[in-house]
């Protein structure tokens, strides 16, 4: 277990410190983000409180699509020069090679959105620093569905031909539930309202409880054909 | 008892039976030349034997384990056909991040002797992408050989190396040799393989057709192992 782990940190740390070189993913999802939110903010006309009722719909599908351009790539990084066998044939156990995976998805894809938030208070007029610790709980809980299912679909999208037309049609219908729980529970947090969310956060948690250990448990199915 | 052994493997691609009841087995300090013409299965039983690929019937054992054991694939060591190598990170953190995996105790050390080895230690903070074909595969090299294997898997490893990375493969292996480790290879440079080999196995559609020690008509005449088995089944 312990050596697990320290094989998923490196892993990790492999997959950060080559993204943080490149910045081939980073830069396209910002870019993204930020061209999306800024749309946003022409494309509606409406009033304040209406455009509250919708922000945290339309933060959810931005950090998505932002997100599905980080997550998506995590196994096709491994295909070039075949890398991905090398870490299969090594001693570290599949489990820890997603583990790994799935912490470096997170982490860039957390940075994508603590990057857009402001940004999309700042272009849509919306107040979202008097919530943004329990909003950053949601966006932490969220985010983490979405990087342990982008990883998996990645993993098993990795040797298919059309991997890049496969994975949104395989992924997002997947999310539903988990989004339709983290855009109510935003909604409510930037409208300030008093209202109970406990229904949705146990959505948005027994889908990362499901779908983490349901990934962990497969991957190796999946890595070794 | 064997240090590799493969027992009535069978692989199916869908219905096609790429493997049929492969029987194999690579005696401890052995070097095995698995030869056989495009198709034959070699990949696909070297993939086995690595844990990359799950047999459809059949069992694969390493030191009398199962190959799916993780501390059985620390003593692995596999060269195949794409270099394994990350092209962003330089040839040192390479090194040192395999070693890691490969549960290396001091990997700096490891890193630094396998650059010596392999003759990159000028170019040891460059990124792999930098590096020149030959340069590449010699660092792939190293990187198979970082933690000492005791079984080396290579697959097609003289395939477009250069008189230099021939070289230093060829000395990495007769190193692991003199120290006990056993290596099964499959090739088509048969001069090569055969100037280490002391077992070789011939695959023909899935099954292994010959298996035995390399004799001294095999390394005189490359070619002589296959007309034979040409004429025997004609016969």
């Amino acid at each position: 277990m312990k050596q697990g782990l320290a094989a998923a940190w490196l892993i990790a740390r492999k997959d950060l410190r080559t993204e943080f070189r490149t910045r081939d993913t980073i830069n396209a999802s910002v870019s993204f983000a930020l061209v999306v939110l800024m749309l946003f903010s022409f494309a509606f006309d409406l009033g304040r409180e209406e455009f509250y009722d919708i922000s945290g719909g339309l933060l959810w599908l931005v950090y998505t699509f932002a997100g599905a351009l980080i997550v998506n790539r995590s196994f096709v990084r491994e295909v070039p020069n075949d890398c991905i066998d090398i870490l299969i044939a090594s001693p570290m156990p599949a489990w820890a090679l997603f583990l790994g995976k799935v912490v470096a998805g997170f982490t860039l894809l957390m940075i994508v959105e603590l990057v857009s938030l402001p940004v999309f208070g700042l272009f849509n007029n919306i107040i979202w620093l008097p919530t943004f610790w329990p909003q950053l709980g949601v966006m932490l809980l969220a985010s983490w569905g979405i990087a342990v299912t982008g990883v998996a679909f990645s993993a098993i999208t990795v040797n298919v031909r059309l991997r890049e037309l496969m994975l949104p049609v395989l992924h997002y219908p997947l999310l539903v539930p988990l989004l339709i729980g983290a855009m109510q529970i935003s909604t409510v947090l930037l409208k300030g309202q008093a209202t109970d969310i406990f229904q949705e956060l146990r959505i948005v948690i027994v889908f990362d409880l499901i779908f983490t250990s349901l990934a962990l448990y497969l991957i190796e199915f999946i890595l070794v054909s | 008892m064997s240090a590799i052994a493969a027992d009535r493997v069978w692989k199916y691609f869908g219905d096609f039976p790429a493997l049929r009841g492969a029987t194999l087995e690579a005696p401890k300090g052995a070097c095995l030349a698995l030869l056989g013409r495009n198709g034959a299965g070699k990949t696909t039983l070297l993939r086995i034997l690595a844990n990359l690929s799950r047999p459809s019937k059949g069992e694969v054992r390493v030191f009398g384990e199962s190959a799916t054991d993780e501390k059985v694939r620390a003593r692995i060591g596999y060269l195949g056909h794409g270099i394994g190598v990350y092209d962003d990170l330089s040839a040192f953190e390479n090194l040192v991040l395999f070693g890691q995996l490969m549960n290396v105790r001091d990997t700096k050390a490891a890193a630094n002797a396998a650059l010596e080895r392999v003759g990159l230690t000028r170019v040891r903070d460059g990124f792999a992408r930098e590096f020149s074909r030959g340069m590449r595969q010699r660092l792939a090299i190293a990187r198979a050989f970082i933690h000492n294997p005791e079984i080396v898997l290579l697959d097609e490893p003289f395939t477009s190396l250069d008189d230099r990375a021939i070289a230093v493969l060829h000395g990495l292996l007769r190193d692991a040799l003199t120290q006990g480790a056993t290596i099964v290879m499959s090739t088509h440079q048969i001069r090569e393989a055969m100037e280490l080999a002391t077992q070789v196995a011939l695959l023909e559609r899935g099954k292994i057709v010959h298996s035995g020690p390399r004799t001294d008509e095999m390394l005189a005449d490359p070619g002589w192992l296959y007309r034979t088995y040409e004429q025997e089944r004609q016969q």
